[in-house]
């Protein structure tokens, strides 16, 4: 047992970091640090420079243009770009689809969407949950019927994060209604540039548009672009799930956010000093930095074995659980140091370059509406409670 | 002991949940949150002449002779309404603070106006340093001839802007968080030297910042140097006022949340059905009763005489009110999956309303601390 990193690995840290300090524009930077919301071209910009880079898809194997780096390296790389401000790269390309695709994938499927991926040309969102099943997936009815070399596909999903920005959607689609239900589904890879697909915006308590409806009518998707076999869509999109839930937990990005926590109390005033100073308000922030802690090293011992070999299962869904509880507690936190200045509604103020007078707190604008924002990520990738049933179920042995 | 409401209180409760049910929806509410005004002047001139703005003040005032049980059948209805009219800051701050440390003629001149829709009030306490701390007041007040001209900046003043009337907190002595030398006055909303920045709030609500310029003030409220415990007496009823509000939010999770759960289905079955999801339901239940007993609690406690007393339970019941309205929103969100989420359905409107009503006054790690301390 040993927590040090090598010199290689701190090496591997420095390159990391300089990389980081040279590249990320300073605009973004700002708003990942002030919690403003990132337009498509922000996402685009970055990723570009990741992708020039080589490195927007480091976990893929190399053969399809991953980094090759050890599970030690991918976490520092993680961790630095957590640190440093960096969004996130978006999951639906480079973790959810992309490893579907090499694994399952046909070889022209592979050579035609990897590379874009890889080079950040298309931007993918997620066609799963319909307005009828949600934690019930496989009871999905978007139905797809084979017509020659092509499928129609008909019917609706919802909640699809992003769609407005998005090139291309994979789906799960009904195409059999025989046998039990998980074996009638097929896995689409669907072009969102084509007759018959209409994109309805949700807007969700914050006031944001990040979800959509998109409703399918007659949209034709060649057979080509189905992945793996007709009706064995329900083994790929697991093996999506568990990639989604392991991304879901957002330790480096938390462990930046408990950092702004403990910097903007530390600058309120509270009971004649600052908020950092009062008790309770130390205490609740460093319950979840403890929280996150415990967290990060179940992760990192997680990973340690996913990297001798051994499989990983059902702590995944542990990953997502406390991870998401941990972003929820933290952002709950943030906006509670705000106090009364919690309340004022100014979404102008949450615009990059907005510079007049704050009202309060310069921090506060995007504080309340992230917090609401942020009770997703106990229902989106599976909510909670199903995380828990799975765990349920591995512990007891079900 | 007695819980139940009295004839003319249950009249009152009738006649308010009709009007939240028939003529106050969400679409109605959103509507009026939107508007320029950011409620009705209609409704308000309704709910004069329905007698509920003066439902809780003396018959001599030109109100009904009702008191702190009338306020709360009136709040716990306006919070299933969410409703956006400026009663809370009008009838349970600003008539408080009248009828608490207002003169006689100060009462009689505006009391009765009060009751009958045409003076609107706003209450300006917090400033950017003091937190919840209700003496940590730096904006000042200065003698001048027989009267007093006030100079500072007052934060998140709720429905400033509709207000005729605002009553401000001021330090007259004492350092800047000293329980003595604070007085509590009387401006006019429309005062020469009184600006403001007004704003939405995340809940749907108007909220201003103010700032004093030489304001001159109408009256003193109370006693010069003593207006602490003034303020601290009416925040009292703020506070009970605003747990029924709560509980009003509470009931409306609380039955939207078990009808979806009789309705929405997975696995083939009503969400109700899975246990995980019953236990949470009856935790939420129990957190709504709890907060319900509070508010009571802090609405009778208001006539004891033990200060001390009154200051417990007040502190008791927002931790408690704090606590469930946080488990009730989020819960509620949670177990409407992605429909929570939703701008379109109420569970997120009433989610943000609870969630703010832990900001005011004080949130549960403050009334904690105050409790523990007392
Ligand atoms: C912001 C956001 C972004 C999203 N992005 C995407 C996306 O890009 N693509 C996509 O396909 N989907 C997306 N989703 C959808 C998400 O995956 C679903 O919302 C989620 O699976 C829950 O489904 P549901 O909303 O239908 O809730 P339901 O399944 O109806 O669940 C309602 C409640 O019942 C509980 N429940 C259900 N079954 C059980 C059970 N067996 N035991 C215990 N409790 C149970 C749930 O936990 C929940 O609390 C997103 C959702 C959100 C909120």
């Amino acid at each position: 047992m040993n927590l040090e990193f090598s010199g290689e690995h701190l090496a591997f840290q420095q390159k990391v970091r300089t990389f980081l300090e040279e590249n990320l524009p300073s605009d973004i930077q700002d708003k990942m640090k002030g919690g403003l919301r990132l337009e498509r071209d922000d996402h685009v910009r970055w990723q570009n420079i990741l992708a020039k880079q080589g490195w927007m898809a480091p976990a893929w194997p190399a053969e399809y243009g991953g980094c090759g780096w050890s599970t030690v390296e991918r976490y520092i790389f993680d961790e630095e770009c957590g640190r440093a401000g960096a969004p996130r790269v978006i999951a639906f390309g480079t973790k959810m689809v992309g490893p579907v695709i090499y694994t399952f994938g046909s070889d022209e499927q592979k050579a035609k969407y990897l590379p874009r991926i890889l080079n950040n040309e298309d931007w993918w969102c997620q066609g799963y949950s319909e307005p009828g099943s949600g934690s019930d997936l496989a009871s999905l009815q978007c139905k797809a019927v084979r017509d020659g070399d092509h499928y129609i596909v008909n019917g609706t999903k919802t909640w699809t994060t992003l769609a407005q920005w998005a090139d291309m959607i994979f789906c799960l689609v009904r195409t059999s209604n025989e046998g039990k239900r998980q074996e009638g589904i097929s896995f689409l890879l669907i072009d969102m540039d084509q007759p018959g697909i209409e994109v309805k915006p949700i807007i969700t308590i914050d006031g944001g548009h990040e979800v959509n409806m998109v409703h399918f009518t007659d949209v034709k998707v060649p057979v080509a672009d189905r992945v793996g076999e007709e009706n064995k869509g329900w083994t790929y999109a697991k093996y999506l799930l568990q990639h989604e839930r392991g991304g879901t937990a957002g330790i480096s990005n938390s462990k930046a956010k408990v950092g702004r926590l403990k910097e903007i109390a530390g600058g309120i005033k509270a009971g004649g000093e600052t908020l950092m100073d009062d008790i309770d308000f130390k205490r609740d922030v460093a319950k979840v930095e403890i929280e996150l802690q415990a967290l990060e090293y179940t992760d990192l011992r997680y990973l340690m074995t996913a990297a001798s070999g051994a499989p990983i299962g059902a702590e995944v869904s542990m990953l997502k659980l406390r991870g998401t509880e941990i972003q929820q507690r933290i952002s709950e936190l943030l906006m509670q140091a705000m106090g009364y200045y919690a309340n004022p509604y100014m979404p102008e103020a949450m615009e990059y370059g907005w510079n007049e007078e704050p009202v309060g707190f310069a921090e506060a604008p995007p504080l309340a509406p992230a917090y609401f924002n942020i009770r997703k990520t106990s229902i989106y990738g599976g909510t909670n409670e199903i995380q828990k049933n799975i765990i349920a179920k591995m512990v007891l042995g079900l | 002991m007695d819980f139940s409401l009295n004839e003319e209180q249950q009249l009152l409760k009738d006649s308010v949940d009709r009007f939240i049910r028939e003529e106050y929806d969400l679409d109605k509410r959103r509507e009026l949150a939107g508007s320029s005004d950011g409620y009705s002047e209609e409704n308000w001139n309704k709910m004069a002449e329905l007698g509920w703005l003066g439902a809780s003040l003396p018959e001599e005032y030109g109100g009904f002779g009702g008191g702190p049980v009338e306020t709360m059948v009136v709040m716990e209805a306006f919070g299933r309404g969410l409703v956006v009219e400026p009663y809370f800051a009008t009838v349970v701050l600003g008539a408080n603070f009248l009828l608490q440390g207002g003169s006689e003629a100060l009462k009689q001149d505006l009391l009765p106006k009060l009751a009958e829709g045409k003076v609107k009030m706003a209450f300006a306490y917090a400033e950017r340093q003091s937190r919840y701390d209700l003496h940590d007041v730096e904006f000042k007040a200065e003698k001048s001839g027989d009267s007093y001209v006030l100079n500072g900046e007052k934060g998140v003043v709720f429905h400033a802007a509709a207000a005729d009337k605002i009553v401000v907190s001021a330090r007259t002595g004492g350092g800047s968080r000293d329980a003595k030398g604070i007085t509590v006055f009387l401006v006019d909303g429309g005062a020469n030297g009184l600006s403001r920045r007004d704003y939405p709030t995340v809940d749907g609500l108007r909220a201003s910042e103010l700032t004093f310029d030489n304001v001159q003030a109408e009256a003193v409220l109370g006693e010069v140097d003593n207006g602490l415990s003034l303020i601290e007496t009416v925040v009292q009823h703020g506070i009970a006022a605003v747990s029924a509000e709560a509980v009003g939010c509470m009931d409306v999770l609380l039955d939207t949340t078990n009808e979806y759960l009789k309705t929405r289905e997975q696995f083939g079955q009503p969400i109700g059905k899975f246990q995980a999801v019953q236990h949470r339901m009856a935790d939420m239940f129990i957190k709504c009763e709890e907060a319900r007993s509070m508010c009571y609690l802090a609405t009778m406690k208001l006539d004891e005489s033990e200060a001390l007393e009154r200051a417990k339970t007040t502190s008791a019941a927002k931790v408690q009110i704090g606590e469930s309205a946080r488990f009730v929103g989020q819960q509620s969100v949670q177990l409407h999956g992605g429909m929570g989420m939703t701008d379109e359905m109420n569970v997120g409107h009433y989610f943000k309303r609870l969630t703010m009503i832990d900001t005011l006054f004080g949130d549960h790690n403050y009334h904690l601390k105050r409790y523990s301390d007392m």
